[in-house]
């Protein structure tokens, strides 16, 4: 299949229809509107709906009714308007579901710019949302990478019962690459005998709802979610090392940042400093496992991002006092150079 | 022997949780009878919303989302772009509708969705306690306006049925009460026609039932059918503000 050049929110957008997405609700918002755009395109000549919503808080809830009614369903969004789908998602993971929420990220707090940023990791991997639950979170580093992601996504969220997060950035968005679309390998998935369709007179009426008053029986939905959790946690979590063998610092970045880092690494190289990469390709679950694996020759962790330090959380809980881990970032939309980076652990290792 | 009243196809075993003299269950009786009686049971699917009401799942013998507070036009809209010919409808209160989900309610209006509304204007927060509602009348106490709504402090109430009648996507709008058997019996027409419409692919219907809340409004069961006859329908006529013919 001939490879083809495209912006990386619109590769998303193709993908998510290869991928079996049915019905698309959202609100403009810059740098993710390709998305929409393109699938205001495309999605109803491959014989799904696309519908504008009037709000991030109505397109969250238009995703709800649609995947409770067994439609596949997504929505895309940048930083602030993820924050306004909070209490959707909420609800999404605790009615499980199936459902795949694009965040293109934006600099914050606040309405903060259009630019670039990584500043929604806690937002990605905690929520903000009430309650005990965790979110499926996908972070490409490549066009191509979000492609793949984006179509397996539908069928990991059918899988699981679980909504799926694709975690991008502006650049990541607005950049254009050449990407390729694979089959997607078929997977079995369950029937969603569950959903709200109407019950023909067949059955017992079904319903979706997230409203447990008795403490006793809601404390045993969440330990049954809780197991649901570990298990995605136990299959689920990926990641990449780029040059980690024999390296003396191990730098952890996702998305955009963790190319540049490959960059800096590269730098480094030439001047006879050895250091490597842990790419989380999975936010949560966390790649801890790259952790216990790090090689004897390692003396420190560096995390970059593209926040004031918010992934840099799970690094040292995943290395445990094990080794010193610091942080290197730049925030509200400025996308830090390879130099700049190497400047900093040159800094870091004593070696100026 | 004749039969001349039964639970309908459409009711649940369940005893509904509603206060006495809480007229929640008159209204999704009369859902349940026109369901079956249209022959719809197994081909709609409802959003009970946030509210006394959000237990209405356990009570029709229907499939049913749950929604959060306010979003349950928005949960309906999807379902309905996922089932076009499935019945779909929203049961939500004046709390729900007419405060935290307005943006929601003016827009699939807006969008003309092919679904029914039923609005249950009770005046007051019901299930948190009886707060002041954006449809709570001049000078009434609730918990929120002790010494009854200062509209010079919140404004006057909001007329739903007026305000979505105005927009271009809504068919049919009409204003019922079911304080006396009679209205009871004409508040089933209408919730009856909003039905018809959508199966009709008319586009949007609301039907706004006022209700009562005997505990939050602090009266007996009796009393609060004529405190509504005699203060609500004075500031919210009942009526039809609009009709498939008007909205072409
Ligand atoms: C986001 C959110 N805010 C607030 C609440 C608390 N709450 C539950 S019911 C309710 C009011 C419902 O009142 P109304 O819609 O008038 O229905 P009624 O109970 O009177 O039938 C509120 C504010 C909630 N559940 N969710």
């Amino acid at each position: 299949m001939p490879k083809s050049l495209m912006k990386g929110n619109e590769a998303l957008a193709l993908a998510a229809i290869k991928g079996g997405c049915s019905h698309f609700f959202g609100y403009p918002i810059t740098p993710q509107n390709e998305i929409p755009e393109f699938l205001a395109r495309e999605l109803p000549k491959a014989g799904g709906v696309f519908l504008q919503a009037e709000s991030e808080l109505a397109a969250i809830n238009m995703v709800y009714g649609a995947a409770a009614t067994g439609g596949r369903a997504m929505t895309s969004s940048s930083s602030p308007g993820i924050a306004l789908m909070q209490e959707g998602m909420s609800s999404l993971a605790a009615a499980e579901l199936p459902s795949v929420i694009v965040n293109v990220q934006r600099g914050g707090p606040g309405i903060g710019t259009i630019q670039p940023s990584q500043a929604d990791y806690y937002q990605m991997t905690r929520g903000g949302g009430n309650g005990d639950y965790r979110i499926l979170s996908f972070a490409p580093a490549t066009v191509q990478e979000g492609a793949e992601m984006m179509m397996a996504a539908f069928d990991l969220a059918d899988f699981y019962r679980t909504p799926v997060f694709i975690v991008s950035d502006g650049m990541l968005g607005q950049m254009m690459e050449p990407v390729e679309f694979p089959e997607r390998p078929l997977r079995t998935l369950p029937e969603k005998s569950w959903a709200a369709v109407g019950h023909g007179g067949s059955r017992k009426p079904n319903t979706i709802k997230t409203l447990v008053l008795d403490p006793g029986l809601l404390e045993q939905k969440n330990l049954r979610l809780q197991e649901k959790f570990t298990r995605i946690a136990a299959t689920e979590s990926r990641f990449e090392n780029y040059r980690t063998d024999e390296a003396e610092l191990v730098l952890c970045a996702y998305g955009s940042t963790a190319r540049i880092v490959k960059n800096s690494i590269d730098l480094l190289a030439e001047e006879g400093i050895k250091a490597g990469l842990i790419r989380p390709q999975t936010l949560w679950p966390f790649p801890s496992s790259a952790f216990q694996q790090l090689p004897p020759t390692c003396r420190t962790i560096l995390t970059v991002e593209m926040s004031c330090g918010q992934m840099v959380d799970d690094v040292r809980l995943a290395v445990n006092g094990r080794l010193p881990v610091a942080f290197y970032g730049r925030s509200g939309g400025i996308i830090p150079v390879p130099e700049e980076i190497v400047a900093h652990i040159k800094v870091l290792l004593g070696r100026v | 022997m004749s039969v001349i009243f039964a639970k309908s196809k459409g009711l649940t075993d369940q005893e509904t949780h509603y206060c006495p003299g809480c007229t929640h269950g008159i209204i999704q009786r009369l859902v349940a009878e026109v369901l079956e009686e249209l022959g719809l049971l197994g081909d709609t699917i409802g959003c009970a919303a946030v509210g006394c009401s959000i237990l209405t799942y356990n009570y029709l013998n229907i499939d049913m989302i749950e929604s959060a507070h306010g979003r349950a036009p928005a949960v309906a809209t999807g379902a309905k772009r996922v089932h076009p010919n499935k019945t779909v409808f929203t049961y939500q209160g004046d709390g729900d509708l007419a405060s935290i989900g307005t943006a929601e309610i003016v827009h699939v209006a807006h969008r003309g969705e092919k679904i029914t509304t039923i609005f249950v204007n009770n005046a007051i927060y019901g299930m948190t306690g009886g707060q002041m509602a954006p449809t709570t009348l001049p000078g009434q106490k609730v918990t929120t306006a002790p010494g009854g709504r200062d509209v010079a402090h919140s404004g006057m109430p909001l007329k739903v049925s007026e305000m979505i009648a105005q927009i271009p996507g809504a068919v049919y709008v009409e204003r019922v009460s079911v304080h006396n058997p009679r209205a009871v019996r004409h508040a089933k027409k209408a919730i009856r026609k909003g039905f018809e419409y959508q199966m009709a692919g008319k586009g949007f219907s609301l039907i706004e039932v006022l209700s009562t809340c005997p505990t939050g409004w602090g009266l007996s069961p009796v009393d609060s059918l004529t405190w509504l006859q005699e203060n609500m329908i004075p500031y919210y006529p009942l009526g039809v503000f609009k009709t498939p013919e008007e909205a072409k």
